[in-house]
């Protein structure tokens, strides 16, 4: 202890500091250690101090050009020709306050650096700031889709002056431009923070969008002749601080302070883009990306986020249903599993094929697998889905959870039964097929005229079409938004999956109708000690035959997720990132 | 906190023996009864009531005249000198609202309509008057002066359906409302 001692006081701060790779900067009068070359404003906020912000963001390039960050810097003062510098009693020198104030967002940390985010020169700055950000605003928020959401709102309620002093008129600017496909431009809105722009030029790879004139005559515009219409485009109605940029898809849908968040993954392809699904009762307004560093940065493609209007829509399938003649009748979910149960005793095992699907999550295919033990039949496979990567954040697997499936399943390929599966059914050697939410007559190649060989076909669907129509048994199942589960994306990392709504009408959760398909083929009760009742039970369950999920439960997946195996598979867009931040273009 | 310790009045043997108390009640009554007689009761002219008491014969009397300005009566929405919907959906009112009565689906106004710059206008506005506590909470949040209380406090009706006022029935009983903040107007 004394020996540490003596050293320390031989040290000054700064090396003791330096030898960590560190800098001391005093914020908010309180010294701190931050990595050297830090930006001010992320210096400030790991110490949790937010400094308002619009135009500054992390993974974007920061041209400081809102304003909103200032605060007040402070330097040693630089000594006179023979002069020592002097240290107080801690081994700081003094700060010498500048007179004007700095942008943090764009200004690294110094050594004996001193950052003051209040104090009244900042409040000062950062209101006359706001006052002039608001001198055209329209102040239509109670028609405004980000109302709520809107920094410039949270802003004024924080750093405004509360009226306006501006006796001229207000300069006019175009008000909802179409400007593309899936986005509303409002330009008396825009506050000229240029996010949208660096975000389509830097990330999205489509720079169609810029600012003509000058001054406060300044106007956002999408490039003649071109259009917003890049697969990327409502990340930036994401990251505009304003209600400029809208999504059309949530354009006066729901205000979103009365919309709940649930924190899920997106299953579109294997990427697994971490979403947020913004519900209210019953149904889901929107889906927005939620940062993972480790996966989807803080975007996610137009394509996925749009893709959740099937789930209440009319096509979807809300009651079990057995087949009568021609058409279907409604039945019961005891009625349903009986039949198909039935149908499986009266078969040999090799007269019975299970098709998966990789869109199901680690816990449906563990009792998949167990069901085709149970079953002895060796006809197991999913359907491959291989579309290609756009080289941003889209992945060549279009399905979430081929990696679990390998997983869950001890297969290096799970699809390769596929098709002697085809080939099985259409040879009549096939009598029972059970498929578990795939859509047979699309990705699986069959044709309706295929199913007419079977003796039973029966299908877990969420919307009806050709394969519910050709199937003996329909039971309707859960969309990924009703679910509770886990999935291992492209880069072998365990991600969860929560519930944000209860399934539609009587469809059950998948795992449930698993459980009571295996419960009822071994003669005992769906609630018996034997069978699971919580999908914790199933993943516990799994988690002791799967050794990379060993030690693991739903909870510790957290939000963020786990890497568990090794795919040598990268997301294009984060070697981007890093190549990116690496350079020190952005902060990353 | 500190603790008041409240002692309770003592009483007087009169006082523990109510039945005095008992006939200066009768005695009240007693004046009422032949205030009443006379026609001398208060707001006997005021509130022209029947003469037989201070009891208004509802509802073939109604004291709708009388009603101070700042009475809460059923909630609706107006429209402005130009017959433009005031209500914009921005769904404050039914976010403040303590009893959970009000339903807005909010719409956009479709291009070809002269108030198309206004952008947005509710589809549907429903305010359930099984729940309405007339607390005013509307009015008060209200950024477009679009929801008012009005004075109609008879809301009737013989099913929970017809206890729920649809934006048909909201705009008829709160009319159109002159001198109002022109928000809207050709400037903007």
């Amino acid at each position: 202890m004394s020996e540490e001692a003596s050293t320390a006081e031989a040290k000054l701060p700064k090396d003791v500091a330096a030898e960590k790779g560190l800098v001391n900067v005093q914020i908010d009068g309180v010294w701190r250690q931050v990595p050297k070359g830090t930006r001010m404003i992320e210096a400030c906020r790991s110490f949790g101090t937010i400094v308002p912000h619009y135009c500054y963001h992390p993974k974007l390039s920061s041209p400081g050009n809102c304003r909103m960050c200032l605060v007040q810097m402070g330097m040693p003062p630089r000594p006179t020709p023979g002069q020592d510098p002097t240290y107080d009693e801690d081994g700081y020198q003094p700060i010498g306050w500048m007179p004007r104030p700095v942008i943090a967002c764009a200004n690294t940390v110094a050594e004996n650096m001193g950052i003051r985010t209040g104090g009244e020169l900042v409040e000062n700055v950062r209101e006359g700031v706001m006052e002039f950000l608001l001198i055209n605003h329209p102040l239509d928020c109670p028609i405004c889709d980000q109302a709520g959401e809107c920094r410039l709102q949270e802003h004024s309620v924080g750093h405004g002056r509360g009226h306006s002093r501006f006796v001229d008129m207000k300069v006019k600017k175009p008000k909802n431009v179409d400007i593309g496909p899936r986005i509303r431009l409002d330009d008396e809105r825009c506050i000229m923070c240029s996010r949208c722009i660096r975000f389509m030029d830097e990330v999205a790879g489509d720079p169609v969008l810029g600012f003509t004139q000058r001054g406060t005559y300044t106007t956002l515009t999408v490039h003649p002749g071109r259009k917003l219409d890049s697969n990327y485009s409502l990340n930036t109605a994401d990251i505009c601080p304003v209600g400029a940029l809208t999504s059309n898809d949530f354009r006066f849908q729901m205000r979103v302070w009365f919309l709940k968040e649930t924190p899920s993954i997106d299953v579109n392809c294997g990427t697994g883009a971490n979403i947020t699904i913004w519900t209210r009762g019953e149904t889901v307004y929107r889906i927005t990306p939620r940062q993972n560093d480790e996966v989807n940065s803080c975007w996610m493609p137009d394509s996925h986020r749009l893709n959740f209007h099937y789930i209440d829509s009319d096509e979807r399938l809300t009651e079990p249903l057995l087949r009568d003649g021609a058409s279907h009748r409604q039945s019961s979910w005891p009625d349903a599993i009986a039949k198909v149960v039935d149908a499986l005793k009266s078969h040999a095992a090799e007269e019975i094929a299970i098709i998966g699907s990789s869109r199901a999550t680690n816990e449906e295919l563990h009792l998949i697998r167990k069901l085709a033990d149970q079953l002895g039949t060796e006809h197991l496979t999913t359907v491959p889905r291989i579309g290609e990567s756009d080289g941003i954040l889209i992945a060549a697997d279009r399905n979430p959870n081929t990696n679990g499936c390998k997983l869950v399943w001890r297969r290096e390929d799970p699809a390769f039964r596929l098709s002697a599966i085809r080939d099985g059914v259409r040879e009549g050697r096939i009598k029972v097929l059970l498929n578990f939410g795939e859509d047979l007559t699309a990705e699986a190649g069959f044709d309706v005229a295929d199913f007419e060989k079977l003796d039973c076909l029966v299908s877990m669907l969420l919307l009806a079409g050709p394969t519910a129509e050709a199937s003996d048994v329909v039971l309707p199942g859960a969309a990924f938004a009703e679910k509770r589960g886990s999935m291992v994306n492209v880069t072998g990392r365990l991600q969860r999956l929560n519930r944000a709504l209860e399934p539609r009408g009587h469809a059950r959760d998948d795992w449930e109708v698993l459980r009571d398909l295996s419960a009822g083929v071994s003669n005992v009760s769906p609630f018996d000690a034997s069978q699971p009742q919580l999908i914790e039970d199933v993943f516990r369950d799994m988690a002791s035959t799967v050794s990379e999920f060993d030690g693991l439960n739903l909870s510790k997946i957290g939000d963020l997720g786990l890497p568990v195996t090794e795919t040598g598979v990268t997301i294009p867009h984060l070697e981007d990132e890093r190549a990116r931040k690496a350079a020190g273009q952005i902060v990353g | 906190m500190a603790v008041i310790k409240v002692k309770r009045p003592e009483l007087g043997a009169g006082e523990k023996f109510y039945l005095g108390a008992i006939f200066k009640g009768f005695l009240v009554t007693m004046k009422h009864a032949i205030d009443s007689l006379r026609g001398k009761t208060r707001g006997a002219k005021d509130l022209a009531s029947s003469g037989l008491g201070a009891t208004m014969q509802y509802p073939e009397q109604k004291w709708d005249e009388s009603m101070p300005e700042y009475y809460r009566g059923a909630p609706a929405l107006v429209t402005d000198e130009q017959d433009r919907e005031r209500c914009v959906s921005c769904q404050l009112c039914e976010f403040i609202c303590p009893p959970k009565a009000i339903k807005i689906t909010p719409g956009e106004i479709p291009s070809d309509d002269p108030w198309a710059k206004v952008e947005k206008r509710p589809k549907e506005f429903e305010i359930d008057m099984i729940r309405c506590i007339y607390c005013g909470m509307c009015e008060e949040v209200c950024p477009e002066q679009a929801i008012y209380l009005r004075k109609d406090y008879a809301i009737t009706g013989l099913d929970r359906e017809q206890m729920v006022h649809d934006k048909k029935r909201l705009y008829e009983i709160g009319g159109k409302r002159v001198g109002l903040v022109n928000k809207w107007n050709e400037l903007k």
